[in-house]
C-alpha cells in the first residue's frame, strides 16, 4: 500500500513537471524589452489530435520565426512572443473551460485555436462574453460572423463553390449527375445544401445524398446507392471525415467505383496530409480544391514548406489548414504592430484591411473578419500530391452564403456600426 | 433476382464484420460473462498486427511471399491479441470475477492505456514487448515437468522473464532499425494495402463482387467453424462448456478452471485479433479503430442471446441485413409502385444515419419482447 501510494506520488509529480515544461514555450533570448503571451488552444489528444497537432507545430514555426526576425515591435518596444499550449482533447467544452483559462487566468491578448465547427460553436460564447479574440484556421461552412472570431479558413464560395463549378463544366464528367457524400455533422449538411443549389443554378442533377455517422465505417449500403444512383459514371462530392475517407476510398476502388470508370470524386476535406495516410493508390485521378496545395510553384510557397520540413522532419507535409495557421499568427503580429497595442478592440479596427504575402499568394482580410483568397482545384497524383489544373484569382469570402435559402441576400460588416453580424444587402 | 442476390451479399458483407467482430466477445461475455469494455482494441492490436506483418514483408528477405503476407497476419494477429488478453485475465480480470461493474471499470480503464499506447510507443517496440510477453508466458511450460521439478520454480520462470525480455528488446531494435516507419511513435493513422490478388472484384452469376468482402466472409466462416469445432469437439472446449454450465461442480470434479478461464478469454482475444485483420482491410487502422466496433459486437451479442454461437451468427447477419435493406433503400426497387406515404417514409429512413437508428429502434423493441435475445440458454443457470 505504501509503496503503491509513493509510485502515485510520484507518476503525479512526473507529470506535473511534464506538463509544466510542455506549457513553457520559446527559449531564452536577450534582445527583447518585453514578451507577450499568447495561447495556442488545439487537440493534442483524442481523435482530432492527428490533424490538429500540425496546427500546432505550424503555429508554433511561424512564432519562432517572429522572434527570430526581433518580435513583435509594439508602441517603439520588441515583445518576444511566448505561448501556452493548451490541449482541447477532442471535447468540445474542454475547449471552451480552456479558453477560459487561457483568457481569465494567463491574461493572453489573443487565442490561436480549433478545427472542428463544432469546438468552435462551443468556444464563442466564451469569446464573446469576454469580449476576447480567437484566431480559426480551417476551411469551414460559414453561416457565423463574429466579432470575436477572425476566420483564416475558406468560406463555401471560396472552395465548394468553383469545385462545384469545375466539376460541372470542365471536369471529365462535365455534365453528369452529382451524388453526395459526407459525414454526419453539421459541415458536410451546410456545404450540401449550397452544394444542391448551385447544382440547380447550374442545370444539372443531384441523384442522391448520404451521411455517415462519425465513428461509422460502414460504407456498403452507401455503394450500392451510389451504383444504383450513378450507374454509368458521374460526379460524386465528398465531405467525409477522417478515417472515414479511408473506407470509402479502399471500398469504392474494390467495388469498380473509379476514374476509369468514370467516377469521379471532389473532396473537400483531403489534403497533403490524409492523401498520404489514406494512400495515393487509392486516390489518384479524383480532385482537391484549396487555397494553398503544397505544389504551388511560388517561392513563398516553397520557402513555407522547406522551412516546415526543416524543422519538423523531411518526411512531413504542408497542407492548407496548416497555411492558414501559419498566415493567422503573422497576420495578428501585423494588426497589433499598426495598433500599436494588444488590447483587442484596437487590434479588431487594425485586422480589417491586413495585407500578408502568403505561401497561397496575397490574402487581405476582409470586414467580415473572413481572408479573400485564391482557389485552387488539383487532381490527386501518384506521389502523393496535387496536380494543380485551375486557379482562380483572389474570390471574396462570404460568411453569409448567397446560394443558402437561409442566408441568401445578407452579409457581415464589423467595421460599420450599423450593419454588423447580419444585415441585408 | 440480380437485386436480390446483390442486397443479399451486402447484408452478409455488413453482417460477418459485425459477425467477426463479435465472435470473441461472444465467447468472453457469453461463456464467463465478463464485460470486455477493451475487446475493441484487442481488434486493434490485431489490426496493427497486419501493418506491421505487411511492412515486415516488405522488407527484401521476405518480399517474394509479399502476397500471402495477409494469411499471416491472421495468425499472427490471433497469437498477439490472444497473449494480450492473456495477460489481462491474469492481472486484472481474474481478480474481479463475479464483479460486472468493476470489470466494466477496469476493462474501460484498460483500452485507454492500450489506445494511448499504440500512440505513444513506437510500434517496433510495441512489437518487441509482445515477444517478450510471448516467451515470459509461455517459455515456462514448453520445458518437461522433470526440469522444472529439479529447480526452483520461481527462479526458473524469473529466469524466463529476463531471457524474454533480453529478446524483446532485440527484435525490437532490429525491427526499429530495418524498418523506419515502425521505429517512430506515431498518434497518425496507418493503412494497410490488401495484396493485389485481393484487391478489385470477381463476377459471380452476372454480379461484381469486391475481393475484399469476399475474404472477410471467409476469414468469417473459418473463425466460426473452427470455433464450434473447438468448443463442440474437443476436450478442452467440453470443459469450458461444463465451466459456464456449472463452475463449482466443475471445479470438484476436478477440472482447473483457472486454466479454463485463462484459454476462453485467450481465444476470445484472439478472435478480436482476427477480427482486427479483416477490419484493417476495410478502412484505415488507428487508436480508435475498435471503438467504432465495440457498440456493434454489444448490440449482436445481447442480440443474439449471451452464451449462444448461433444466435451471435443470426443476430449479425440478420442486422446486417436489414441494414442494407433500409439503408440502400432495398424495398423501393423491390416494390416500386407502392403509396405514396410509405415510400416517403422508406426514403426517409434510407440514409445511413437513420437507418442505424432505424435498427437501435427495432433492436430496443424486440428485446422488449425477448429481453434474452433469440436463443436464450436454456435451462438452470449457476449464478454466482
Amino acid at each position: 500500500m505504501r509503496i503503491s501510494r509513493r509510485i502515485l506520488a510520484g507518476l503525479a509529480t512526473a507529470s506535473l513537471a511534464v506538463t509544466a515544461t510542455s506549457c513553457g514555450g520559446g527559449g531564452t533570448s536577450g534582445s527583447f524589452d518585453d514578451t507577450v503571451t499568447v495561447g495556442i488552444l488545439h487537440s493534442l489528444s483524442g481523435t482530432m489530435a492527428i490533424s490538429e497537432s500540425t496546427l500546432v507545430d505550424t503555429e508554433k514555426m511561424a512564432i519562432e520565426e517572429i522572434n527570430a526576425a526581433g518580435g513583435v515591435t509594439v508602441g517603439g518596444k520588441s515583445y518576444k512572443i511566448e505561448y501556452i499550449v493548451e490541449d482541447g482533447a477532442s471535447d468540445w467544452p474542454t475547449f471552451a473551460e480552456k479558453s477560459k483559462k487561457l483568457i481569465d487566468q494567463d491574461g493572453v491578448p489573443v487565442v490561436f485555436g480549433g478545427w472542428t465547427s463544432a469546438s468552435r460553436k462551443a468556444m464563442l460564447p466564451v469569446y464573446e462574453s469576454k469580449d476576447a479574440f480567437l484566431y480559426y484556421p480551417i476551411q469551414y461552412e460559414a453561416q457565423e460572423c463574429s466579432n470575436n472570431i477572425f476566420y483564416t479558413g475558406a468560406t463555401p464560395n471560396q472552395q465548394s463553390e468553383p469545385a462545384t463549378d469545375f466539376m460541372y463544366k470542365r471536369s471529365p464528367a462535365a455534365g453528369g449527375d452529382f451524388f453526395l457524400v459526407g459525414s454526419d455533422y453539421v459541415f458536410p449538411r451546410t456545404s450540401n445544401t449550397i452544394t444542391k443549389a448551385q447544382v440547380k443554378q447550374l442545370g444539372g442533377k443531384v441523384v442522391g445524398e448520404d451521411y455517415l455517422p462519425l465513428g461509422n465505417t460502414e460504407v456498403a449500403p452507401i455503394i450500392s446507392k451510389i451504383k444504383k444512383a450513378l450507374p454509368e459514371g458521374g460526379i460524386i462530392i465528398n465531405t467525409l471525415n477522417g478515417d472515414q475517407n479511408v473506407a470509402f476510398f479502399k471500398q469504392i476502388q474494390d467495388a469498380g467505383i473509379t476514374p476509369s470508370s468514370g467516377y469521379y470524386v471532389m473532396n473537400y476535406s483531403i489534403a497533403e496530409e490524409e492523401i498520404s495516410t489514406i494512400g495515393p493508390e487509392f486516390l489518384e485521378g479524383h480532385y482537391g480544391a484549396w487555397n494553398y496545395m503544397m505544389s504551388i510553384d511560388t517561392p513563398a510557397s516553397k520557402k513555407f514548406a522547406a522551412s516546415f520540413k526543416k524543422r519538423w522532419g523531411a518526411d512531413r507535409v504542408v497542407a492548407d489548414p496548416q497555411e492558414s495557421a501559419y498566415n493567422m499568427v503573422y497576420l495578428w503580429k501585423q494588426a497589433v504592430e499598426d495598433a500599436g497595442t494588444f488590447d483587442d478592440n484596437a487590434v479588431r479596427e487594425a485586422l480589417v484591411g491586413q495585407k500578408f504575402d502568403a505561401p497561397q499568394g496575397p490574402v487581405e482580410v476582409m470586414p467580415n473578419h473572413h481572408l479573400s483568397q485564391t482557389v485552387r482545384i488539383g487532381e490527386i497524383n501518384a506521389e502523393g500530391g496535387f496536380t494543380i489544373l485551375e486557379e482562380t484569382g483572389v474570390v471574396l469570402p462570404q460568411a453569409w452564403n448567397q446560394k443558402h435559402p437561409s442566408s441568401k441576400g445578407f452579409a457581415c460588416d464589423w467595421t460599420d456600426p450599423s450593419k454588423g453580424e447580419k444585415y441585408k444587402l | 433476382m440480380e437485386l436480390l442476390l446483390d442486397s443479399l451479399f451486402n447484408g452478409v458483407a455488413i453482417g460477418s464484420v459485425l459477425l467477426v467482430a463479435a465472435l470473441g466477445l461472444a465467447i468472453v461475455f457469453g461463456l464467463m460473462g465478463v464485460i470486455n469494455l477493451a475487446h475493441g482494441e484487442l481488434m486493434m492490436l490485431g489490426a496493427y498486427t497486419t501493418y506491421v506483418t505487411q511492412l515486415i514483408f516488405k522488407l527484401p528477405i521476405l518480399k517474394p511471399f509479399y502476397n500471402s503476407y495477409i494469411i499471416v497476419s491472421i495468425f499472427l494477429a490471433f497469437i498477439v491479441s490472444g497473449v494480450v488478453g492473456i495477460l489481462l485475465e491474469k492481472t486484472i480480470i481474474r481478480k474481479l470475477y463475479g464483479s460486472p461493474l468493476e470489470t466494466l471499470l477496469a476493462t474501460w480503464g484498460v483500452s485507454l492505456i492500450l489506445q494511448q499506447f499504440v500512440r505513444s510507443v513506437p510500434l517496433a517496440y510495441g512489437t518487441g514487448l509482445v515477444i517478450s510477453l510471448l516467451i515470459g508466458l509461455f517459455l515456462p511450460t514448453t520445458f518437461p515437468s522433470k526440469i522444472k521439478e529439479s529447480i526452483n520454480l520461481k527462479y526458473f520462470k524469473f529466469s524466463s522473464w529476463i531471457f524474454a525480455a533480453l529478446t524483446g528488446v532485440l527484435t525490437g531494435n532490429v525491427i526499429s532499425s530495418s524498418v523506419s516507419k515502425l521505429s517512430r511513435a506515431s498518434a497518425r493513422n496507418v493503412d494497410v494495402t490488401a495484396p493485389s490478388w485481393m484487391r478489385g472484384q470477381v463476377e459471380i452469376i452476372g454480379t461484381a463482387f469486391p475481393k475484399t468482402r469476399l475474404m472477410i466472409i471467409v476469414i468469417t466462416l473459418i473463425s466460426v467453424i473452427a470455433i464450434t469445432l473447438f468448443l463442440n469437439q474437443s476436450a478442452w472446449g467440453m470443459r469450458i462448456r461444463a465451466v459456464t454450465q456449472n463452475r463449482q461442480m466443475s471445479d470438484c470434479l476436478g477440472i482447473s478452471t483457472e486454466k479454463v478461464d485463462i484459454i476462453t478469454f485467450g481465444i476470445g482475444s484472439g478472435l478480436a485479433g482476427v477480427a482486427g485483420v479483416a477490419v484493417s482491410l476495410l478502412g484505415s487502422v488507428g487508436p480508435n479503430v475498435g471503438g467504432n466496433y465495440i457498440v456493434g459486437c454489444f448490440m449482436v451479442v445481447v442480440l443474439g442471446g449471451v452464451g449462444n454461437l448461433l444466435g451471435t451468427v443470426l443476430a449479425s447477419f440478420g442486422i446486417g441485413i436489414m441494414t442494407d435493406l433500409i439503408g440502400a433503400g432495398r424495398l423501393l426497387s423491390i416494390w416500386p409502385d407502392m403509396p405514396l406515404p410509405l415510400s416517403n417514409t422508406i426514403n426517409f429512413f434510407a440514409t445511413t444515419s437513420m437507418a442505424r437508428v432505424m435498427i437501435f429502434a427495432l433492436i430496443v423493441i424486440f428485446l422488449q419482447f425477448k429481453p434474452t435475445g433469440l436463443f436464450p440458454q436454456k435451462g438452470r443457470m449457476v449464478e454466482n
